[in-house]
C-alpha cells in the first residue's frame, strides 16, 4: 500500500519548477541579501567588504556625519509633508473627480500622466521651470513684481521644498486613482441613505466615506511611504544633493558611499537604517492587515 | 375610482429646474480646469522650450510659445549632445533602454505568470511561505541590497552587462507581478482549472490551453507596468552597468546634468521629452489598463 | 448489486478541520445516487475526492474494482459537470468537447464519432462553432453535459449541476438528465442542496452533515422513515411540525393533549416510553370532510394564511407549538377562524429527545 503512494516531493513537479525562480529571489535575494548586508554594516569594510568587525563603529561615525544628519532630516521634512500633501491632494482631486463630471477622463488623464515618466525626467522639468534666471521667478518679476523671490533650488534653505514640488507633482495622480477607486468600491447606497438623512456631503465624506475606505487608505499609505524612503533618482536629477549638502536623502548617501567613496560600510550601516525605517511602518501594517484578519474573518 | 384627469396640478411639477452656471459647478469646474492646467503645464514647457533656438530662450519667458519653430535641439539631443567625455547625444542611451527593456519585460513576465499560475491553482506546501517573503521584499529599500546583487553578478560573470541588469530587473519585478498573476488565476473560477484536469490536462497544458488565452488583459497590464517602470529606471542601469551601456534615463541625466560647456536648454528640454516618450505613448494609448496596472499594487491579494 | 464506486474509510482534513470522517459509500452501477445537504456538509467535497480533484488524507476509493485513491482525474474513467458549467471560453463548443479527448491523444476520427453522438444525445448539434459567450445558460450546461458524455465513461459526476439556472430551465433539464440516466444507464452521483431535485432524479439519497452520511436510502424511506430528526426536517417543505413531549403507553402526551399512537411502527417493533418529539409532515394533517375518519382531532385558532396558488398553508398553534397544515388551494379560510385538524399518525415519527433517533 504505502509504497505505490507517489513520492511527495516529486508530486506536483512542474509547480515547484515553476516556483524555481521566486524561491531563489526570496531565499538568496531577499533574505540573504538583507541579511548579508545587515552582517556587513559591523565590519570594517572600505573597497571590499571585509569581516573585520568592528561593532557598532560604522553607526557611530554613520550619526555624526553631518552629511547623513541632514539626510534624515530632508527625509523627514519631505516624507511628512509629502505624506499629508499628497493625500490631501489626491483625496481632494478624487473626491471632485466623483462628482459626476464631465470631461472625467481627460481630466484624470492630465492628473495621471506625470506618474508615468520618470523620476529623472520630472526632476529635469522641474529643475527648469524653477529656474531663477528663466522659470517662474523671472515671470513674475516681469509682471512688474520685482522683489519676487522663489528659488528654491539655489537657497539652501528651502532646497527641499522645491523637490517637494517636483515629488507632487508627479506623485499625487497616484493617490488620486487609488483614491477614486476606493470611493468608487463604496456601495452607492451609502450615498442615498445620507441623503434621506440629510447628512451635508462634507460630513458624510469625513464621517462615513473616509472610514470606509480604510483598506485603500492604508494600503496607499504604504506605498507611499516605501517610496518616500526609496527617494533618489529626483534628487540626483533636480538638484544633485545641493546646494552644498541641503537636499541629500538617504539613498544617495548610500550609494556614493558604497560606489563613490569606496567605504562600503558606512554604506551598509546607512542601508541598514533605511531598512529599520521601512520596517517601521510595514511590519505594523502587515500585523493590523493580516494578523487581524483572523479576527475580521 | 380615483379620476386622474381631471385634478389639477399645483405647486411644483416636472423637471427640477437646474441652473448650469450654479455656484457649486463654477466652483467645481473652475478647481479642476487650474488644477489640470497645473498639471498640463511641465509638458508644455518641455515642449515649447525644447523648440525654441537659445538666443529666443534667454530674451523670453519659459511660457511664452516659440516664435521661431526650430527642430534643431531635438536633432542635437539625438545625435550630438555630450555626456561628459562622448557626444553622440541619446541615441546610444535610447537604444541601450530597449536592448534592456525588451528582454526584462519579457522574461519576468514569462516568470512571474507560471509562478503566479503555480500559486494559484498548483498549491504545494510552503509555497505561500516564499511568496510571503517575496511580497514583503518588495518593501526592502533596495539600497539594501544592492551590494550582494552586485557581488552575486560579479561571480556568475555578468557585473556589468546587459544580460546582468535584465536578471536584476526581472528579480524586482517579481513581486508585484507575481502578485498580479496570482491573484488574476485566482480570480478565474476554481471549477475551469478542474474542468481540465479530468479532461486529462497537465500543468503546461492547462497553463497554455487555458489560462493564457483568458489572460490577455492582465499580460497586458503587466507590460505596461513593466516597459514604464523598466524604462524609467535610474538606479539599476546606474549600478549594474558601465557606462557605454547606460539606460536612456542615465544617459540624459549625464546630458542635462554634465558641468561642461554652456548650458543648452532647448537641447535638455528636447533630451528629457524623448526619454519620457516612451512611457507618455504608452500612457496615451494604454489608458485604462495603466490604471488598472498600478491600481494592481495597491489591491491586497 | 455489482460495485460501481467503492468509498472506504475515507477521511479528508484540511489543516485541524476535519471536513470527512470515516466515511463509506458504495454506489452501484447504473444507479443515480444523490448526495444532499446543506452548505459545508461535504457533499461537494466527497465528489471531488471521487472526482481526484482533492487528495484524500485517509482510505480508499475505487472506480470500477481499480483502486484509484491516488490516480489522476483523467485516468479514473469518470466524466464531470460542474455548476459555473467550467467551458473553455476560448474554444467553440466543438473544441470544448473535443479538449480532453485530445489530451488522451485518440484519432481524429474517433473523436469526431464521439462529439457527432453526444451532440445528437443533448441536440446541441448546430451550437458545435459557437463559443460558450454565445450560448443560454441551458445551452452552456448541455454542452457540459457532453463534455463528460464524449469520454465515454461509466461514471458521471455532477456537481450541483443546475443551481445557475432559472427555476423553469432548472426543471426542464433536470428531467432531461433523468431522461439520459435511463438511456444511457451509467452510474450518476449527483450533488445538490436541491430537495426537489433529489427526490425526482435520485435512485438513492444520502443526506450529508458535517463530513458524515446521516442516511443513505430510497426517497420514499427517506421521506417516510426519517432515520433522526436532522433528516425529518431537512426533508420536506414545507418542514415536519416538531411536537415536544413524552410517549406513555400507547398515548404521546404534550401539553394537555394525549394523541394516540395506534398504527406508528416502532423502528425496534416494541413501543417505548419516555421523552420524545413527534413530527407530523404538513401534508398529512387531516382537513375538511375528512376530519372524523381521523383517529385523533383537535381544533385549532388559524394565526396566518400562506396562499401559493396550489396548496394554502396555514399556521397556526397546537399545544403551545408552532404548527403548520397544507390545505388544498381552493379551501376558504381566514386569520382568527376555527379549523378542526385531523392527525393519523401511521404516517407520523417519532424521535428520541437526547439522541434525535428515530424511535
Amino acid at each position: 500500500m504505502a509504497d505505490a503512494r507517489p513520492s511527495q516531493l516529486f508530486r506536483n513537479k512542474s509547480a515547484k519548477i515553476a516556483a524555481i525562480p521566486m524561491i531563489v529571489t526570496a531565499l538568496f535575494v531577499f533574505v540573504g541579501g538583507t541579511a548579508w548586508t545587515i552582517v556587513y554594516s559591523f565590519t570594517k569594510s572600505g573597497l571590499l567588504p571585509r569581516l573585520k568587525w568592528v561593532g557598532l563603529d560604522q553607526y557611530e561615525r554613520l550619526w555624526s556625519t553631518k552629511r547623513w544628519i541632514v539626510s534624515i532630516e530632508n527625509l523627514m521634512i519631505y516624507g511628512l509633508s509629502m505624506l499629508v500633501l499628497v493625500f490631501v491632494i489626491g483625496f481632494i482631486l478624487a473626491a471632485l473627480i466623483d462628482q459626476k463630471i464631465r470631461f472625467e477622463n481627460t481630466i484624470r488623464t492630465v492628473i495621471l500622466y506625470p506618474y508615468a515618466l520618470s523620476f529623472v525626467v520630472t526632476g529635469l522639468v522641474w529643475q527648469w521651470i524653477l529656474n531663477p534666471e528663466f522659470g517662474i521667478e523671472s515671470i513674475v518679476r516681469s509682471w512688474g513684481w520685482e522683489s519676487f523671490a522663489f528659488d528654491p533650488l539655489y537657497n539652501a534653505d528651502i532646497a527641499i521644498f522645491g523637490v517637494l514640488i517636483a515629488g507632487l507633482w508627479q506623485g499625487s495622480g497616484l493617490v488620486m486613482v487609488l483614491m477614486l477607486a476606493g470611493l468608487r468600491g463604496i456601495d452607492q447606497e451609502v450615498w442615498k441613505a445620507a441623503r434621506v438623512d440629510g447628512i451635508p456631503a462634507w460630513k458624510t465624506y469625513i464621517f462615513i466615506v473616509i472610514p470606509m475606505m480604510r483598506p485603500v487608505f492604508i494600503t496607499t499609505l504604504v506605498l507611499v511611504v516605501t517610496g518616500i524612503v526609496k527617494i533618489y533618482d529626483l534628487i540626483v536629477a533636480q538638484t544633485g544633493g545641493g546646494p552644498g549638502i541641503s537636499t541629500e536623502v538617504p539613498a544617495k548617501y548610500v550609494y556614493d558611499m558604497m560606489f563613490q567613496a569606496n567605504n562600503l560600510g558606512q554604506g551598509f550601516a546607512a542601508s541598514t537604517m533605511m531598512l529599520l525605517t521601512v520596517a517601521l511602518v510595514v511590519i505594523p501594517w502587515a500585523f493590523l492587515e493580516f494578523g487581524g484578519s483572523k479576527k475580521r474573518g | 375610482m380615483v379620476d386622474i384627469t381631471s385634478s389639477q396640478l399645483s405647486g411644483p411639477q416636472g423637471p427640477k429646474p437646474r441652473k448650469a452656471l450654479s455656484r457649486r459647478n463654477i466652483l467645481l469646474y473652475g478647481t479642476l480646469f487650474v488644477v489640470t492646467v497645473y498639471y498640463a503645464l511641465p509638458l508644455y514647457v518641455m515642449i515649447v522650450t525644447s523648440l525654441k533656438g537659445m538666443p529666443e530662450i534667454r530674451l523670453g519667458n519659459i511660457f511664452s510659445p516659440p516664435v521661431e519653430v526650430t527642430f534643431e535641439p531635438w536633432v542635437k539631443a539625438w545625435a550630438q549632445a555630450c555626456t561628459g567625455l562622448t557626444c553622440d547625444g541619446l541615441s546610444t542611451g535610447f537604444w541601450n533602454s530597449v536592448r534592456i527593456t525588451i528582454p526584462s519585460v519579457i522574461l519576468s513576465i514569462v516568470i512571474a505568470s507560471v509562478n503566479g499560475y503555480a500559486l494559484a491553482n498548483w498549491k504545494f506546501k510552503g509555497a505561500d511561505a516564499f511568496f510571503t517573503i517575496l511580497i514583503f521584499g518588495a518593501f526592502i529599500p533596495y539600497q539594501v541590497m544592492l551590494y550582494p546583487i552586485v557581488i552575486m553578478l560579479r561571480e556568475i560573470g555578468l557585473y556589468g552587462s546587459l544580460t546582468g541588469l535584465v536578471i536584476v530587473h526581472t528579480i524586482f519585478g517579481m513581486p508585484i507581478l507575481t502578485l498580479l498573476f496570482r491573484n488574476y488565476f485566482t480570480s478565474l473560477p476554481e471549477e475551469l482549472f478542474k474542468a481540465a484536469r479530468v479532461d486529462g490536462a497537465g500543468f503546461w497544458g492547462i497553463y497554455f490551453r487555458i489560462m493564457v488565452p483568458m489572460s490577455l488583459p492582465i499580460f497586458t497590464v503587466a507590460m505596461i507596468l513593466q516597459v514604464t517602470g523598466i524604462w524609467n529606471d535610474f538606479l539599476f542601469g546606474v549600478v549594474y552597468t558601465r557606462p557605454e551601456s547606460y539606460p536612456m534615463t542615465v544617459s540624459l541625466n549625464n546630458i542635462v546634468n554634465s558641468t561642461q560647456g554652456v548650458k543648452e536648454y532647448n537641447v535638455n528640454m528636447a533630451a528629457t521629452i524623448i526619454t519620457g516618450l516612451v512611457p507618455l505613448t504608452i500612457y496615451f494609448v494604454s489608458g485604462k489598463l495603466f490604471v488598472r496596472g498600478i491600481a494592481a499594487g495597491a489591491v491586497k491579494g | 448489486m455489482n460495485k460501481s464506486v467503492e468509498i472506504k474509510n475515507l477521511d479528508l482534513e484540511f489543516g485541524a478541520v476535519k471536513v470527512l470522517q470515516n466515511l463509506n459509500l458504495d454506489i452501484g452501477k447504473g444507479e443515480f445516487l444523490v448526495l444532499l445537504g446543506s452548505s459545508g456538509c461535504g457533499k461537494s467535497t466527497l465528489l471531488n475526492c471521487i472526482a481526484g480533484l482533492l487528495d484524500v488524507t485517509a482510505g480508499q476509493i475505487h472506480i470500477n474494482d481499480k483502486n484509484v485513491t491516488w490516480a489522476e482525474p483523467s485516468e479514473r474513467g469518470i466524466g464531470m459537470v460542474f455548476q459555473s458549467y467550467a467551458l473553455y471560453p476560448q474554444m467553440n463548443v466543438e473544441g470544448n468537447l473535443s479538449f480532453g479527448l485530445k489530451n488522451a491523444k485518440l484519432p481524429k476520427d474517433e473523436i469526431a464519432k464521439r462529439i457527432k453522438r453526444a451532440s445528437e444525445i443533448l441536440q446541441i448539434e448546430p451550437l458545435l462553432k459557437r463559443k460558450p459567450a454565445a450560448l443560454s445558460g441551458g445551452q452552456r450546461q448541455r454542452v457540459a453535459i457532453g463534455r463528460a458524455l464524449v469520454r465515454d465513461v461509466d461514471v458521471f459526476l455532477f456537481d450541483e449541476p443546475l443551481s445557475n439556472l432559472d427555476a423553469k430551465l432548472r426543471a426542464d433539464l433536470r428531467v432531461e438528465i433523468k431522461r439520459l440516466h435511463q438511456n444511457l444507464g451509467n452510474t450518476m452521483v449527483y450533488v445538490t442542496h436541491d430537495q426537489i431535485e433529489a427526490m425526482t432524479l435520485a435512485d438513492r439519497i444520502a443526506i450529508m452533515r458535517g463530513g458524515q452520511i446521516m442516511q443513505l436510502d430510497s426517497p420514499e424511506e427517506i421521506y417516510g422513515r426519517p432515520v433522526n430528526k436532522y433528516v425529518a426536517g431537512f426533508i420536506g417543505s414545507p418542514s415536519m411540525n416538531f411536537l415536544e413531549g413524552r410517549i406513555e403507553g400507547d398515548v404521546f402526551l404534550v401539553g394537555d393533549l394525549a394523541i394516540p399512537l395506534a398504527g406508528y411502527e416502532f423502528a425496534s417493533g416494541n413501543a417505548v416510553s419516555g421523552e420524545a418529539s413527534l413530527g407530523i409532515r404538513p401534508e398529512h394533517v387531516v382537513t375538511g370532510e375528512l376530519v372524523g375518519n381521523a383517529p385523533f382531532q383537535i381544533d385549532i385558532d388559524v394565526s396566518l394564511i400562506e396562499p401559493t396558488g396550489s396548496d394554502t398553508l396555514v399556521d397556526c398553534e397546537v399545544a403551545g407549538h408552532p404548527f403548520r397544515v397544507r390545505m388544498d388551494g381552493q379551501a376558504k379560510i381566514k386569520v382568527g377562524e376555527r379549523l378542526r385538524l385531523g392527525l393519523d399518525l401511521s404516517k407520523a415519527s417519532l424521535f428520541d429527545k437526547t439522541s434525535e433517533l428515530r424511535l
